[in-house]
């Protein structure tokens, strides 16, 4: 299968290619708790069916023979028909019911597969790929998307099985009586046949556009919401608000053209209705003129067709809301088809003991997807096990894709990058998470305690060991300050704590992590110098003789380094020892001596 | 001018029926010509539906069985019945096409206003409201409930429409006969007692539902955005389980509310069944007592087959009406919500000439929220207390302090971002409650500790303003920004980010991705920097702004700005002795409060802790000197 190419694709598609066919199989095929028991329901369904048709027929025949009786009422006869009748419309109903239950289950079985698997397959992406899709519109692929798809796989998949079965069992029934008047039926029905594919594929269009603006407007939502202080502090309400109006008109235009195109269709069967009731009157007529049909034929001729036109009716009612499951189940489904850039290997290579991990980049050249240039070229270098490399060099030198690359957010085009000799492509993933942890420049903390950010994936490390934790990194007097202690909600995304503490919990989450290889990416850039130096050391200590890179412009790291990697425009252009760099007298020494001035 | 706290209240009051009655009411008042519309085409479908049922045993009796038996109809009045029978087709197709669209449009606009309502509140309350409600949340708000708000008007009209026929249907049944008729009517209120018990039922189970609908739309929001934080600690599982088991939680409600809703269709179609043989056993009891003739047990038998779709019709409505319901609820919670900043009416720079730097002056300014005991009981926390301090027109002050002191809290009080609890934060000498708010962010940007960057291009995210548009000869049209692309360069190369711009495939018309994916840490920072400078502000605030960016970066940025600003007035948090020394004076903060203000050099004389604050660095590397 696809999903195990690796890079050809760093995008989820907007939608996915497959035809309507295609897409059911698809679907069904990631939901397979939708199909349980489908026999029995279908069975049951038939069932329920049949016995909403008795009813009339029971009435009907209470009435001729009843109440119409030659001799006067059989008052008898119609208490006991309608009591038989009674039963069966209570039967019918339970069936019914019992029916429904058992599509809901299985569809909402179903649909939580569905969903799981999106949302899954949404993290297993690399970075890149989630950073082509906007955030709210991701949300979108696993909320509304999936809700689409449950009207009609609740009711929908079932009504279209009866339909088809009714309309099957009344052409035979049809023909029974005349084969001309049945040919009659069916060609006024024709245009739609022929025309059907065509308003399918516009319904297809349609509803295809409605789930992509979804995605669009909660894209721009979610921006109004996480960027509401950006947007008050520069007065930009009203433009958010044009650009938000813009997206939700979108999404009303695009409906409501949906909307108009179903009813088209839906109509169009009324209409054919019309013409079939019309055509069967005249044909029927004159066949009985020409003694080819008895009047009683020509009566249940026209029961027939009644019977016939309904489920007709409904299938094209269900046909519009397979068109409007399609597009939402596209949508999921082009999520789980896009291949995955970082894939597990296919036979993992253990990459030797835990404990100090030697790390090494081999000619390493990485390009961000849609850029023309790499943004990093020949990358050699060599981080002995258990060092302290402090990475330095200018905004947007390639810093941050080093480390990305370190911790395989992504997979260089060229060279290797190794852990203990093994490439890191050849390792299992799990075990490389738990072996190189990184602290993003970009941190984030759930809407959680300060205990369960930083115990965060580590179920079994409770409050105390938390609140220890933070003890041994040099933060307890900063717990102490908070009347909760570990317990103080953060908050959403921990904006009820200041940046430089949420930098904090960070930090004590990756230390928790008890990495070989601990990678920090501007860990402490909001965090007071003086706070940032007891954490700093007491950091170094207590992950002694582990691996660690930290990516720092306060060059207070870079001075506390083992070793100095100089990155400029995508190259190493220095390397070495702190005092040795400084000696060199080059771009360091230029940093270095900018810093000192700056902070004394 | 009315505040917006003045607005009537959009949550629905009373008891059940009335709540109902009221969104109706509502919903259609606010669409009136597009219900209208929608509830003709449905009296005209309805009219066609009985129609052809009658026209039909009309051409069976008059026209196909004599034609049959041979009494000479002519084929004109054959060729006429078919005719007819395919126009009345016609008719009620023309009614379902017009009904649909228009009960289509009339449910979609109810649910695009509620999304506006929705989405404007998310930009005029306060962020102090935002930090309470998760992001997910409120976009379920705006989208499920929003929906669900307007789902019951797809197929109201329908459902009014058809109103007609069953009043006409129940007129006609008493006619024929009271006692048959009594019975046939009673499928009326049988449906409303149906639908007492069903709303019991379904209301908590579907509040249930789009509360979980919220939290499964949070769970995935706050998911997607920790993504690097999942990835960084290969928690996927963690997350998958956290997921799934907030989606089985909605599965099962969903399943409770499809349980339902599997038996309330089912009862509603059978009440009018059920009545038809009520009217046949007691009909044929009555005419075998003499009392009617069977010609009026069959009568009402048919009129009853004929009220069986519009009762269908109202249960449609009925049953979408308890979700509906719920939707309006969580949507009202958010477009009732209060507490807004209240706008003042001053204008700013009446008195002083508006390219003056602004003078600030806080006065006893406390920060109070609401929190936490030592054991966990609600009382009230000082972010902030007792802050006194001016900044003269055109002077530069640092605000120092360690991590979490309060200093973000301040400049977000003294940007306007919050309003403080108690004392007052003044702009030229006039309280900043009383300024309109166009003049405050004119006169002040705010360059916030973690940069903000939308999806839109350099330019748009700069300016803020809406894009230049080409109009129809290709000849760009102002928009009413009035930044030139000049002014942005300029704005960029202060920010120095005009290196990087330039680089970029379509310049200030390349479009950075959601957030700014696709830019480096220090980049972001500094278009949000330009993004500043551009407005010209008359007072810069600047929450340690350039900590992404690498030393000499930062210098060049700051003496850009020094020569740039001439008279603004600047405040700069920052950590950094160079920084600092751009500044008059120093405020030093700890603990919510002001612990000491002068120059820097008087603050290392006589202030301990800051001392040991600005000077770690310098410490450190000693300590580091001595132990090699
Ligand atoms: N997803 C992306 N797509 C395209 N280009 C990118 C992407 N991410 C980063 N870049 C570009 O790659 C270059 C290197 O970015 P990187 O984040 O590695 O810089 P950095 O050294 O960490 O900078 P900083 O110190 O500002 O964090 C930058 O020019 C940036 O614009
Ligand atoms: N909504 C809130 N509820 C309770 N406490 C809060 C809230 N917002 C902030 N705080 C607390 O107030 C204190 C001050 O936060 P603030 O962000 O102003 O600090 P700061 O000085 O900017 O710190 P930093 O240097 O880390 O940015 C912090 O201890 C923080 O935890
Ligand atoms: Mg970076
Ligand atoms: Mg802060």
């Amino acid at each position: 299968m696809s999903a195990t190419t690796p890079g050809t694709s760093a995008r989820i598609e907007s939608t996915s290619s497959l035809g309507v066919l295609g897409t059911l199989r698809a679907g069904l095929a990631l939901s397979p708790a939708m199909r349980t028991g489908i026999g029995v329901t279908l069975a049951l369904a038939v069932l329920a069916t049949a016995g909403r048709l008795i009813v009339p027929i029971v009435v009907q025949q209470t009435t001729d023979v009843g109440i119409l009786a030659p001799g006067g009422v059989d008052v008898g006869l119609v208490l006991r028909l309608c009591g038989i009748a009674a039963v069966g419309l209570f039967a019918a109903a339970a069936c019914t019911t019992w029916v429904n239950v058992r599509l809901f289950r299985a569809a909402e079985a179903g649909l939580l597969q569905l969903r799981v698997r999106a949302f899954r397959h949404v993290h297993d992406l690399s970075v890149l790929t989630q950073n082509t899709e906007r955030r709210g519109s991701l949300v979108s692929r696993v909320t509304s998307d999936v809700d689409t798809i449950s009207l009609f796989v609740q009711w929908g998949g079932m009504q279209l099985v009866l339909s088809v079965l009714q309309i099957a069992g009344a052409t035979v029934a049809m023909l029974f009586y005349s084969w001309q008047l049945t040919i009659v039926v069916w060609l006024a029905f024709a245009p739609m046949i022929v025309l059907a594919p065509k308003a399918q594929k516009a319904l297809n269009v349609a509803y295809g556009t409605v789930r992509l603006r979804v995605g669009a407007m909660l894209g721009r939502i979610s921006e109004s919401i996480v960027g509401a202080q950006t947007i008050r502090s520069y007065g930009a309400g009203a433009r958010t608000q044009r650009r938000m109006d813009e997206a939700i008109g979108e999404h009303r235009d695009a409906a409501v053209r949906a909307q108009a195109f179903a009813s088209l269709a839906f109509s169009s069967g009324v209409l054919l209705s019309g013409l079939a009731l019309g055509a069967v009157v005249v044909v029927g007529t004159l066949l009985g003129i020409d003694g080819d049909l008895t009047v009683g034929g020509l009566l249940a001729f026209l029961f027939l067709v009644q019977i016939f036109t309904g489920p007709v009716q409904s299938a094209t009612e269900v046909l519009n809301e397979l068109q409007n499951a399609v597009a939402g189940w596209r949508r999921v489904i082009s999520v789980v088809h896009t291949p995955l850039d970082i894939t597990e290997p296919d036979e993992p290579t253990p990459a030797g003991p835990r404990g100090p991990a030697a790390l090494d980049f081999a000619d390493v050249t990485y390009t961000y997807p849609g850029s023309a240039a790499p943004v990093l070229h020949d990358i050699e270098l060599a981080i002995p096990a258990g060092a302290r490399v402090a990475v330095v060099g200018e905004t947007g030198s390639g810093k941050t894709t080093l480390a990305k690359l370190l911790t395989r957010m992504m997979d260089p085009d060229a060279g290797s990058v190794r852990l203990n000799g093994v490439d890191l492509r050849d390792i299992a993933l799990a075990d490389l998470r738990s072996r190189v942890v990184i602290v993003p420049q970009e941190g984030f903390l759930f809407d959680d305690t300060i205990a369960g950010n930083v115990a965060y994936g580590r179920p079994d490390t409770d409050a105390d060991g938390v609140a220890a934790a933070l003890e041994r990194l040099g933060l307890g007097d900063w717990l102490a300050t908070l009347p909760l202690g570990v317990h103080t909600d953060v908050g959403q995304r921990g904006e009820a704590l200041s940046a430089g503490e949420r930098q904090l919990v960070a930090i004590a989450r990756a230390y928790l992590a008890d990495a070989d290889v601990l990678v920090l990416d501007e860990a402490t850039s909001a965090v007071d110098p003086a706070t940032e130096h007891r954490i700093s050391r007491a950091l170094a200590e207590l992950t002694q003789g582990r691996t660690s890179v930290a990516i720092a412009h306060r060059l207070s790291t870079a001075e506390a380094a083992d070793l100095v990697v100089v990155v400029d425009a995508g190259r190493i252009v220095e390397l070495g020892p702190h005092t040795a760099l400084v000696a060199a007298g080059g771009v360091y020494a230029r940093m270095h001596a900018t810093w000192i001035s700056a902070s004394e | 001018m009315p505040s917006p706290d003045d607005r009537p209240l959009h949550a629905l009051s009373g008891g059940a029926v009335r709540r109902s009655l009221l969104l109706i009411g509502r919903g259609i008042a606010s669409q009136p010509r597009t219900f209208t519309i929608a509830i003709v085409a449905s009296v005209v479908y309805g009219i066609g539906l009985v129609a052809s049922g009658w026209l039909l045993g009309r051409i069976t009796d008059g026209v196909v069985l004599p034609a049959i038996e041979g009494s000479g109809v002519s084929t004109g009045s054959i060729w006429l019945a078919g005719l007819g029978l395919l126009l009345i087709g016609a008719v009620t197709a023309v009614g379902v096409a017009l009904r649909r669209i228009y009960a289509g449009i009339g449910a979609l606009d109810v649910q695009a206003g509620h999304r506006r309502a929705v989405t404007r509140q998310y930009l005029r309350l306060p962020m102090t409201w935002h930090r309470r409600h998760p992001a997910g949340q409120l976009l379920s708000n705006a989208n499920a409930d929003a929906e669900a708000a307007g789902g019951v008007f797809m197929p109201l009209p329908f459902a009014l429409g058809v109103l007609v026929m069953i009043i006409v249907a129940g007129v006609a049944m008493i006619a024929a006969d009271p006692v048959l008729g009594i019975i046939g009517v009673s499928v009326l209120p049988l449906v409303l007692v149906v639908n007492a018990v069903y709303r019991n039922y379904m209301s908590p189970a579907i509040t249930h539902v789009q509360h979980q609908r919220a939290v499964v739309a949070d769970v995935a929001h706050e998911s997607f955005e920790a993504a690097a934080v999942v990835k960084a600690l290969g928690t996927e599982d963690f997350e998958e389980r956290r997921f799934a088991a907030a989606s089985r939680t909605l599965r099962d409600a969903n399943i409770a509310v499809g349980r339902i809703r599997s038996v309330f269709d089912p009862v509603i179609d059978l009440l009018p069944g059920l009545a038809t043989l009520g009217v046949l056993a007691v009909g044929a009891t009555r005419v075998a007592a003499g009392v009617v003739d069977t010609g009026a047990v069959i009568t009402t038998a048919y009129l009853l087959t004929v009220m069986t779709f519009p009762v269908r019709a109202i249960g449609f409505v009925l049953g979408d009406l308890p979700r509906s319901l719920v939707g309006h609820d969580r949507v009202s919670r958010v477009i009732d919500a209060r507490g807004y900043l209240g706008a003042g009416r001053h204008r700013l720079g009446d008195a002083v000439p508006t390219d003056e730097g602004l003078r600030l002056d806080l006065d006893g300014v406390g920060v109070r929220v609401p929190s936490h005991d030592a054991d966990g009981a609600a009382t009230e926390a000082d972010l902030l207390t007792d802050v006194t301090f001016s900044v003269p027109a055109g002077r530069t002050v640092a605000i120092v302090g360690s991590t979490g002191a309060g200093k973000s809290t301040l400049v977000d009080v003294i940007a306007r971002l919050r309003d403080p609890s108690s004392g007052v934060v003044r702009y030229d000498g006039r309280d900043a409650r009383e300024i309109a708010d166009a003049d405050r962010t004119g006169a002040i940007a705010l360059v916030a500790q973690s940069a903000f960057v939308f999806e839109d291009t350099v330019r748009g995210n700069v300016t803020l303003a809406d894009e230049v548009e080409p109009d129809g000869e290709g000849l760009p049209v102002s928009t009413g920004s009035g930044y030139t692309d000049e002014q942005v360069w300029a704005a960029l190369a202060i920010a120095q980010a005009d290196g990087f711009v330039a680089a970029l495939p379509d310049g200030l018309d390349t479009v950075i991705g959601e957030r700014g994916a696709s830019l480096s840490g220090g980049q972001r920072q500094r278009l949000a920097i330009a993004r500043a400078l551009i407005r010209r502000p008359r007072l810069l605030i600047l929450d340690d702004a350039t900590s992404a960016v690498d030393p000499l970066v930062e210098q060049a940025i700051l003496a850009g700005l020094r020569r740039s600003a001439g008279d603004v007035t600047v405040i700069l948090v920052a950590y950094r002795t160079a920084t600092i020394g751009l500044a008059d004076s120093v405020v030093h903060v700890e603990r919510g409060r002001v612990v000491d203000a002068g120059t820097h050099a008087d603050l290392l004389g006589r202030d301990r802790g800051y001392r040991r604050l600005v000077t770690a660095y310098q410490r450190g590397r000693e300590e580091r000197e001595v132990a090699r």
